[in-house]
């Protein structure tokens, strides 16, 4: 489903502050996978996440998507094959527009816009159903302002915009990490429902071990730009926090760099 | 003294109309798309230039303005592939580009200065029919209303509103924002150029520097408008309608100025210092105001 062959990136080049934040790496997702991605700062998992999706050109290495070759395509024509969420809950939406706007505007992802009504009032009640699904009362507000949502209510609305038109990758970019515990757990619940229900193929970053742990069928850990453990199956099922950072100090030779990934 | 301004007032309300509409086309960019666009300054002689010349040449007035639209929008289109394709900040472009225009303005026109007398020449608005020119205006003020308000419910139009919103969140959606840029920044100056155009038949002539400091003026007009409205309405009808009417407002306001006597080559300064102070209030008031605790919970904390 998603192929990245040989990817390096590297930022600054030639400079003091030089970083190779992708170093040769080579990622295969099959069909349906639900893979959990974590690592210390730095590491190179946002960066994998905008090497999917096109933020910039990679130095080298290639992005295949489907079966399709999508290197060379600029990143608002692969939002036609992605469904991403992102840390922060600000980013996802458009705040100065209406929550059934917002999710008229990722109903068309990858169409092309034209002249016709930006929303339909068939699709309003389709917005109606999925957010009653929610459970966050927000089915009721369907014509509210984005901005006026709080940080939980945001990320679920750009989950469920994420997740329409069943995209071929769905990437999550530690999107619990901004929220209260209560409401992470919450969003988390909701994911998980969103990604089964829809049989996503999906890539979730997180700093959260147990949550990586916990969830999806296989779990990568990168350090400098590589990935230096992948787990899947039965093995990762019986993984434990003391196991994973024991295999991180053995492949890379050092203490495991995030205190927030240990302590949560 | 009262006799003189209300003798004005007529006059007032049909240029504040013209400067509304050219204000509408400022929304678009300020408020919607979230760029400052300094090519009004240019592309509002740009109209008048274009329709004037038409007019002149005898050309029927309903295509010397559609002409100056398409004109407006070749400006607004070559700010944005500054902007988009060369990467130039937004402001920094629309300078540009208004620098190009005033060469291409002298062009156009000839001349530093054209008449187009509504006594020699068949125009729709002009100073010496003044309640006509207010219906004609306002009918056009209706009209471009109407077209916005369809246009900003289509998909192309959400796509443009989200672009000024979140851009992050516009790419993630497959939107391409360099497209939606140029689409906005053509649409705003075309309606620009259409005030140009009525500006140069009202007055009756078209200057090289009527444009100089329109930027302003027009901010003026979005920013009345909206503390107006604001307390009514959220609604997108209402916020453009009050635009126009914070193109009326801040006319009037001119000419109550004037009446009173103040020095008119004083006027753009204080229309820049007043439009610096309202852009400036959200700045100050985030920094100076305290989260006063409301009565009771001083006790309970």
């Amino acid at each position: 489903m998603l192929e990245l062959v040989n990817v390096t990136k590297t930022f600054n080049p030639g400079t003091v502050n030089e970083k190779v934040a992708l170093n040769n790496l080579s990622l295969r997702l099959n069909d349906g996978d639900f893979v959990t991605v974590i690592g210390g700062n730095g590491a190179g998992k946002s960066t994998l996440l905008n090497a999917i999706c096109g933020t910039w050109k990679l130095d080298c290495g290639s992005v295949v998507i489907d079966g399709k070759d999508v290197t060379a395509l600029p990143d608002y024509k692969r939002a036609k094959f992605l469904g991403r969420v992102f840390q922060d809950p600000m980013m996802g939406t458009a705040p100065d527009m209406e929550i059934q706007e917002n999710l008229a505007l990722a109903k068309r992802r990858g169409r092309r816009r034209g002249l016709k009504w930006g929303i339909t009032s068939a699709e309003k009640e389709e917005y109606r159903k999925m957010l009653e699904q929610l459970d966050l009362g927000l089915e009721k507000r369907l014509t509210s302002k984005v901005g006026l949502l709080s940080g939980g209510q945001r990320q679920a609305i750009t989950l469920l915009m994420a997740s329409m038109q069943q995209p071929k990758i769905f990437l999550l970019d530690e999107h619990t990490a901004a929220l209260d515990p209560k409401t992470a757990a919450k969003v988390l619940e909701i994911t998980e429902k969103i990604v089964s229900e829809n049989h996503l193929t999906t890539l979730m970053i997180t700093h959260n071990m147990k949550d990586a742990i916990r969830h999806g069928n296989r779990l990568i850990m990168m350090h400098e730009g590589r990935i230096v453990i992948d787990v899947k199956g039965e093995e990762k099922k019986a993984l434990t926090v003391e196991k994973l950072l024991e295999m991180f100090t053995k492949v890379s030779g050092s203490e495991f760099s995030n205190d927030r990934a240990i302590l949560s | 003294m009262l006799n003189s301004l209300w003798s004005a007032l007529p006059g007032a309300v049909a240029q504040g109309l013209i400067w509304g509409l050219m204000a509408v086309g400022v929304y678009i960019t300020f408020k919607i798309l979230d760029v400052a666009d300094l090519t009004v300054d240019g592309s509002i002689c740009t109209g008048a230039a274009v329709c004037t010349v038409l007019i002149i040449d005898g050309k029927p007035v309903a295509v010397a303005l559609i002409a100056a639209v398409l004109a407006g929008i070749l400006a607004g289109i070559l700010t944005g592939i500054f902007h988009t394709a060369l990467g130039i900040p937004a402001i920094l472009s629309g300078i540009l580009t208004q620098l190009i225009l005033w060469s291409v303005n002298l062009k156009i026109l000839g001349k530093a200065n054209q008449s187009v007398s509504a006594r020699a020449y068949d125009v729709i608005v002009s100073q010496m029919q003044i309640p006509k020119a207010c219906i004609v205006l306002m009918i056009v003020s209706i009209v471009l209303i109407a077209f916005l308000y369809w246009f900003f419910g289509t998909e192309l139009g959400c796509s443009i509103r989200a672009t000024g919103c979140n851009l992050n969140m516009s790419r993630a959606q497959g939107i391409n924002v360099n497209f939606t840029k140029i689409f906005g920044l053509a649409l705003s100056n075309g309606i620009v150029a259409l005030s140009g155009a009525l500006l140069c038949q009202y007055q009756g002539f078209t200057d090289i520097n009527m444009g100089r400091g329109a930027i302003v003026i027009g901010l003026a007009a979005v920013i009345i408008g909206d503390a107006i409205i604001s307390h009514f309405s959220s609604n997108f009808v209402a916020r453009l309608s009050g635009v126009i009417l914070g193109g009326i407002v801040y006319y009037i306001v001119y000419q109550i100025v004037i009446v009173l006597g103040l020095d008119t080559d004083l006027l753009k300064m204080f229309s820049a210092l007043v439009v610096a102070l309202f852009l400036g209030l959200p700045y100050l008031k985030s920094k100076y105001s305290k989260v006063k605790p409301k009565k009771g919970e001083k006790e309970n904390a």
